[in-house]
């Protein structure tokens, strides 16, 4: 019976994870789709089977392509654990802000989404976590209200699970056509997080790329342990307004995923390829009680 | 804004920016007696464009923090025209501890047009300070009254302004990003700057009926700047109703918690809307 749960979650995020594949990657190989894909940063040409099987990192020079909000819960959780959680939750258009709705329409359309976060209760390494996934290619991954209601719920659901709590940023802030509602989810998300914590709740924070504005300025900022994709952009104001601001050019580096190790902001800069069992690592150490006596 | 209204949400936005605006720096002069400046945030600076302090009201200490431009070119220069870096949220993060510790309440002033953004700054961390700030600020067990005086920009402004009330003077404006960079975002077009701060809906009017705020405070006609006297008499009046308000409530933490946990959960849908 629990079997039959699981192979039906496990097919139902796979049709998920192929339905976001459909950009960049087309998941029917039709005989003239090119087979090769050309990696953003050095322009080798990998394989779109490699890509896939090195979890779209790039082979030659390690380059982490961005990933689909399922894709990503898939490459973290057990097979067969995931269950999504609030799947249905969007927000109206509090500004009347022309064509966004029709923008919402379309994303919806193309990224099999319905908003920019996706939350979701599994298992990692065998033990039970919510994992929220913001995803880049909906709107940046901005945060209106329905992110930020979607983050505060799966506070509140590890919370009452007692289970910890996971969130995989790329965001670009605060969502501007939702406007001031937007900047209060700051507060509802922070809370919520702050909330959860003290109640003795484990949040890891994983900074991915890119990861700034508003949610840096809360709950990305605020993990027990702060986890980084290398090379991720992690910051509060944008690169180009601080340029414009102070009237010089950035040294290289600045605001990634390393740079905030170095000044103390990030625990561990995590590969792809690791992230897995670094999560399943600090699930397990935080385990009441520590780790189990027959594995010591 | 009603239809008769005669100020439009872009001369609001030049009144809220206007020299002379009445800042934090006025309202320590203003409204309280016997004050004492908290200086630095105890790891490396002090930033001036973080005020804060304690102050009696009406015979009564409270803590009082705020964001500050400064109020010639000298001290605009040092408060860089009110953005604050982490040194001065780290200072605020202080003085909300020491509120804490002796059970004062706390009463924010703002008007910044947001966090400084510099090289600096992200190196110590700005996203950090504030988001400590807003962590601090939802849980704190005393009560906290926020009052915009003039621009109240984005995450720099909530990093003081999370309130168990907030308060908003007539001709402040408060929102998600400045008008220019609003237009330069969504239509890569910063001269369209007047058009934005028509459809962000910045003004108290607007904040109210989306519940962001909770009051305003009227201002004497061509703004508080022209008479900052009657508006600092009208800002004392309603602090005072708003303190003690604040101190019947049981479990101000909770009830900032749920203030905020509310917001714009009125524009939530479960599925209803079309694919
Ligand atoms: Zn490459």
């Amino acid at each position: 019976m629990n079997n039959w749960f699981a192979a039906r979650r496990q097919r139902m995020l796979r049709l998920k994870v192929r339905r976001e594949g459909e950009r960049p990657f087309q998941p029917r190989l039709s005989a003239g789709a090119p087979v090769f894909e050309q990696c953003p940063r050095c322009h080798k040409a990998v394989p779109r089977a490699q890509w896939e099987k090195n979890l779209l990192v790039c082979p030659a020079c390690g380059f982490h392509r961005p990933v689909g909000a399922y894709r990503r819960l898939s490459l973290v959780l057990d097979e067969g654990s995931f269950q999504e959680l609030d799947a249905e939750l969007t927000a109206g258009d509090p500004l009347a802000f022309p064509g966004y709705g029709e923008k919402l329409t379309g994303l919806r359309r193309r990224t099999g989404l319905r908003e920019a976060a996706v939350a979701a209760k599994g298992r990692i390494g065998g033990l039970p976590a919510v994992v929220a996934v913001l995803d880049s290619r909906f709107l940046m991954g901005s945060m209106g209200v329905a992110v930020g209601e979607k983050i505060a719920r799966a506070a509140e659901t590890a919370e009452k699970a007692r289970v910890p709590l996971i969130v995989f940023c790329a965001s670009g802030g605060a969502r501007m056509q939702e406007g001031i509602l937007s900047l209060m989810q700051m507060g509802k998300t922070a809370a919520a997080v702050t909330r959860f914590r003290d109640k003795g709740g484990l949040y890891i924070a994983c900074l991915t790329h890119p990861t700034t504005g508003g949610v840096t300025a809360s709950f990305a900022m605020l993990g027990d342990v702060t986890l980084a994709e290398p090379e991720a952009l992690i910051g509060f104001a944008g690169p180009r307004v601080i340029e414009q601001t102070i009237g010089q050019t950035l040294p290289e580096g600045f605001q990634r995923a390393e740079y905030l190790q170095e000044h103390g902001f990030v625990d561990a800069v995590v590969p792809r390829g690791k992230m897995r069992d670094t999560l399943a690592l600090l699930l397990r150490l935080h385990q009441k009680g520590g780790a189990r006596r027959d594995a010591i | 804004m009603t239809r008769s209204d005669p100020v439009t949400p872009a001369q609001r936005v030049a009144l809220a920016r206007a020299p002379g605006r009445p800042g934090v720096a006025g309202a320590v002069k203003a409204l309280f007696t016997d004050f004492f400046e908290h200086r630095g945030d105890r790891l490396c600076a002090d930033d001036p464009a973080v005020l804060a302090g304690i102050g009696l009201f009406h015979g009564r200490p409270v803590t009082v923090l705020g964001t500050r431009k400064g109020a010639d070119l000298e001290q605009n220069l040092a408060c860089r025209f009110g953005m604050p870096t982490p040194e001065g949220y780290r200072k605020a993060l202080r003085a909300m501890d020491q509120a804490e510790k002796f059970g004062r309440p706390i009463l924010t002033f703002v008007d910044t047009p947001g966090a400084y953004p510099g090289l600096e700054a992200e190196a110590r961390g700005q996203g950090a300070a504030i988001a400590a700030c807003l962590a601090r600020m939802s849980t704190l067990a005393v009560p906290l009254i926020a009052v915009i005086l003039g621009e109240g920009g984005s995450g720099g402004a909530l990093a003081l302004a999370m309130g168990n009330r907030v308060l908003m003077a007539e001709n402040a404006v408060y929102s998600v990003l400045s008008p220019e960079g609003f237009a330069s975002i969504l239509w890569k077009d910063s001269s369209r700057a007047q058009e934005a701060c028509e459809v962000m809906k910045l003004t108290a009017a607007d904040l109210l009926d989306y519940q962001v705020i909770d009051r305003v405070l009227p201002e004497p006609a061509g703004g508080a700047q022209a008479d900052p006297i009657a508006f600092w008499r009208t800002l004392d009046q309603a602090l005072t109703e708003e303190l003690r308000g604040a101190a019947r409530l049981a479990d101000p933490a909770r009830h900032r918690q749920r203030r905020f946990r509310e917001m714009g959960n009125s524009w939530l849908n479960a599925g209803k809307e079309t694919r």
